[in-house]
């Protein structure tokens, strides 16, 4: 033990506080200093804000609460292809998902949708990788930043509240669907801006 | 055998054996989709190009012009085959550029995304993005298929993989092909759906998610799914299997190959017969004491027991039990009879066995009723449903519907030198010449009548070891919770006598414990259950066991019993 001590010792420098100067020892001078600040602050530019009953402006790319959009028909957006839920790293997504109605035609063109789709929102990091991994455009992260509630039950977003988070944010305008990939529905669209075929070097032998 | 040349791999096939299969056997890789070694060869999904060339006896290789198919294309001695080549690359990017033409890009709702080799090749052999300018054909969905399939036209490739099945296999040809060029579809005929008993098997073989399994569809995706290797309870038959499960629920199960046993394929009865095991009858707790003659609501028999109640049940009850054997067996051990299921596996009859005969050796070991449904079943059935030649058979679904009627008879014979059929003890019963009984069940449906219930009931003792709740467990002085063949572990012999491997893929339902478990602790013996361990012992003690003794089990099985 005490040869492990003393060889810790070798490893460490020890440093003594810088000496204190004649006029450091009064104080007096630093407290001056400290009053001209204060001073100076009382007249300058208010640099606190006075939430909440001024808010924040949040950067269009914030990840605050999810919301799941819905598509040009109003339905839910989301096919239920449960990317997000495998891409998440905190396993805060829970999706059961269902076939389509084929009988309704409000439905006729789709095949597959969530039953339920669940958001753990206090297990959430926030990192915005189901948005990236959406193949549909159908998750995003909102600018609502002050998200609160009294119990955990509470925090746990099912559907329709997503759904209505939607509905809210769009209507306020706050947060524009951000996606350019137009409507879709079966996930099958074609990317408008594919790279130029004859430049692109996946296909060396033309 | 003969030495054929891949690449650089120089190795020595079965000449019967086509590239494809040398080439697995060099460890290189062909991608194919209309090629299955059970099936015939049809060389039309042309994935399979490579070039090929001959040796000749002076020591010069010829290379054939044209690219030819590798699964249509024997292995002869002295063949060359070069699978990497720019010529061969280039040819099955285009394959695959033709047949994502009118593929749609519905990956993400497609069920068979995963685990799709159209998914696969492209990835590893494909373009990156299409060239085609024009919209893609769209085709309607076929629901109607069969009652477990539905068709997802436009995701198809055209490898009639299920139809060549449904000719060769089932017997039966619904499955066709209508039309031509780029409006071919797979369709049935009205009113003629694909609802034979093997048909579930075209989900497994469409090598993309153009046939759907209904049961199945949108349940999981399939990369959450682990799967434990097992043994089909359904029949006799024993089809290897694969249970897929996640956490804890079962979501289907798959034929493994093995040719030992059953070959590639599953029936549907096998397939689709294991909700059982989610049962809202299944037995969650051991109990001590009968419930009585009233119905009683399911709420008078399991309590739900507190979040902070750890209490074990099991101790105190497998204690009980022992003692009430003990006694049973001290006031007339002729009178007590252990019925044995067919679907036990061999350890826990081996365990069962031992322990009673250690007991009192006067205790008699029952082979229980052993459920027979019909005849055997047997594929390819000709055109009007007739039964295929015996040596023209395929695949046999069994009449005999437990799996291990053998295994449980061998060890039988051997602690008592004679199986007792179920049938001797049911006259006894009826008879009123028994006192007691311990009933292991396992059965997925109820085997006893009635009466049987009935005399067994009005036993002195009456211990029931299964999985459901029925009049029996009802009225049984101590009920043992057990497991299904999805929660544990064992080995199971099927009609032929092979030996084969189960795995638990799932845990019991609550306080459900697997049977091995049960009777590990009721025979008292120290450690933990293993069947591993265990089949060493039942090998050196049966000598009708003796080949599980020296050979490792492997997942393909054992020849065992003859």
């Amino acid at each position: 033990m005490s040869e492990e001590n003393s060889k810790a010792k070798k490893h460490v420098t020890w440093a003594e506080p810088p000496q204190m100067t004649l006029m450091e020892t009064l104080y007096i001078p630093a407290i001056a200093a400290g009053i001209g600040t204060t001073v100076k602050r009382m007249f300058g530019k208010n640099e606190t804000r006075q939430y909440p009953e001024v808010e924040p402006e949040i950067p269009p790319n914030y990840r605050g609460v999810h919301r799941l959009n819905r598509d040009d028909q109003g339905r839910v957006k989301c096919v239920a292809c449960f990317l997000c839920q495998t891409v998440c790293p905190a396993k805060c997504i829970t999706i059961e998902a269902t076939a389509t109605d084929k009988t309704d035609p409000n439905w006729a063109d789709r095949d597959k949708y969530p039953a339920t789709f669940e958001i753990d929102e206090l297990r959430c990091i926030y990192c915005g990788m189901c948005e990236q991994a959406c193949p549909v455009d159908a998750i995003e992260l909102t600018s609502i930043y002050d998200l609160t509630g009294l119990s955990r039950e509470e925090m746990i977003f099912d559907k329709e509240k997503l759904l209505e988070v939607f509905d809210e944010t769009t209507q306020s305008g706050k947060d524009p669907v951000r996606t350019k990939r137009g409507t879709l529905g079966p996930a099958s669209e074609i990317l408008v801006d594919l790279p130029d075929e004859s430049s692109s070097s996946d296909h060396p032998s033309s | 055998m003969g030495s054929v040349r891949i690449n650089d791999v120089e190795v020595d096939v079965d000449p019967k054996s086509n590239i494809i299969q040398a080439a697995q056997q060099a460890g290189v890789e062909i991608p194919y989709y209309c090629w299955h070694h059970d099936l015939s060869v049809v060389a039309s999904c042309r994935m399979c190009l490579v070039e090929v060339g001959e040796k000749k006896p002076d020591g010069t290789v010829s290379m054939f012009p044209k690219l030819v198919p590798a699964c249509q294309t024997p292995a002869k001695p002295g063949t060359v085959v070069i699978t990497d080549s720019d010529k061969v690359k280039k040819s099955r990017e285009q394959t695959l550029e033709y047949l994502l033409l009118n593929h749609p890009l519905d990956c993400s709702i497609c069920d068979q995304a995963g685990e799709c080799y159209l998914q696969d090749y492209t990835y590893k052999f494909g373009r990156a993005h299409s060239r085609l300018n024009e919209p893609k054909v769209q085709r309607l969905d076929k629901y109607h298929i069969g009652d477990q399939i539905a068709l997802f036209t436009d995701r198809c490739v055209m490898c009639t993989r299920c139809v060549r099945f449904t000719r060769e296999i089932s017997g039966t040809s619904e499955l066709h092909v209508v039309n031509r060029g780029s409006v071919e579809e797979i369709d049935v005929f009205p009113g003629h759906e694909c609802n034979n008993k093997l048909a579930g098997n075209v989900v497994d073989l469409c090598p993309v998610g153009a046939l759907c399994s209904k049961d199945f569809l949108y349940k999981k995706r399939v990369w959450w799914l682990k799967s434990a290797n097992s043994v089909c309870t359904g029949c006799s038959t024993g089809c290897s299997i694969e249970v897929d499960q996640n956490e804890d629920k079962i979501f289907r199960l798959r034929p493994r190959e093995n040719p030992q046993a059953q070959g590639s394929f599953m029936c549907d009865e096998g397939r689709f017969g294991w909700k059982y095991v989610n049962s809202e009858d299944r037995l969650l707790a051991p109990r001590k004491g009968k419930l009585g003659t009233a119905t009683p609501s399911p709420a008078t028999e399991e309590k739900p027991k507190s979040d902070l109640d750890f209490s074990d049940p099991w101790p105190n009850i497998l204690n009980d039990v022992n003692q009430a054997i003990a006694e049973a067996a001290r006031h007339d051990a002729h009178k007590f009879v252990a019925i044995f299921s067919p679907f036990m596996t061999c350890e826990e009859a081996y365990l069962l066995a031992s322990h009673l005969k250690s007991i009192n050796s006067h205790i008699r070991l029952v082979l229980g009723p052993v459920p027979v449904v019909g005849a055997d079943d047997c594929y390819p059935k000709g055109p009007k449903g007739e039964s295929p030649a015996p040596d023209k058979v395929k695949f046999t679904i069994r009449a005999e519907k437990c799996p291990n009627r053998l295994g449980v008879s061998a060890i039988l014979k051997h602690f008592q030198g004679e199986v007792i059929e179920w049938s001797t003890v049911q006259s006894e019963l009826a008879a009123k010449h028994l006192q007691s009984a311990l009933f292991v069940g396992g059965y997925p449906q109820p085997v006893l009548s009635n009466a049987d219930v009935q005399n067994l009931s009005e036993l002195r003792l009456l211990i029931v070891q299964d999985i459901l709740r029925s009049k029996l467990t009802d009225n049984a002085n101590f009920v043992l919770a057990s497991a299904s063949f999805a929660e544990r572990e064992g080995t199971v012999v099927n009609h032929a006598g092979l030996a084969q491997r189960c795995h638990a893929a799932v845990r019991p339902p609550a306080e459900a414990r697997a049977d091995g478990r049960i009777l590990m602790e009721l025979a008292g013996r120290r450690g933990l259950f293993h069947a591993d361990s265990l089949l060493q012992e039942i090998g050196a003690v049966i000598p009708a066991f003796a080949a599980l003794k020296e050979a490792t089990m492997g997942e393909l099985g054992v020849k065992a019993l003859s």
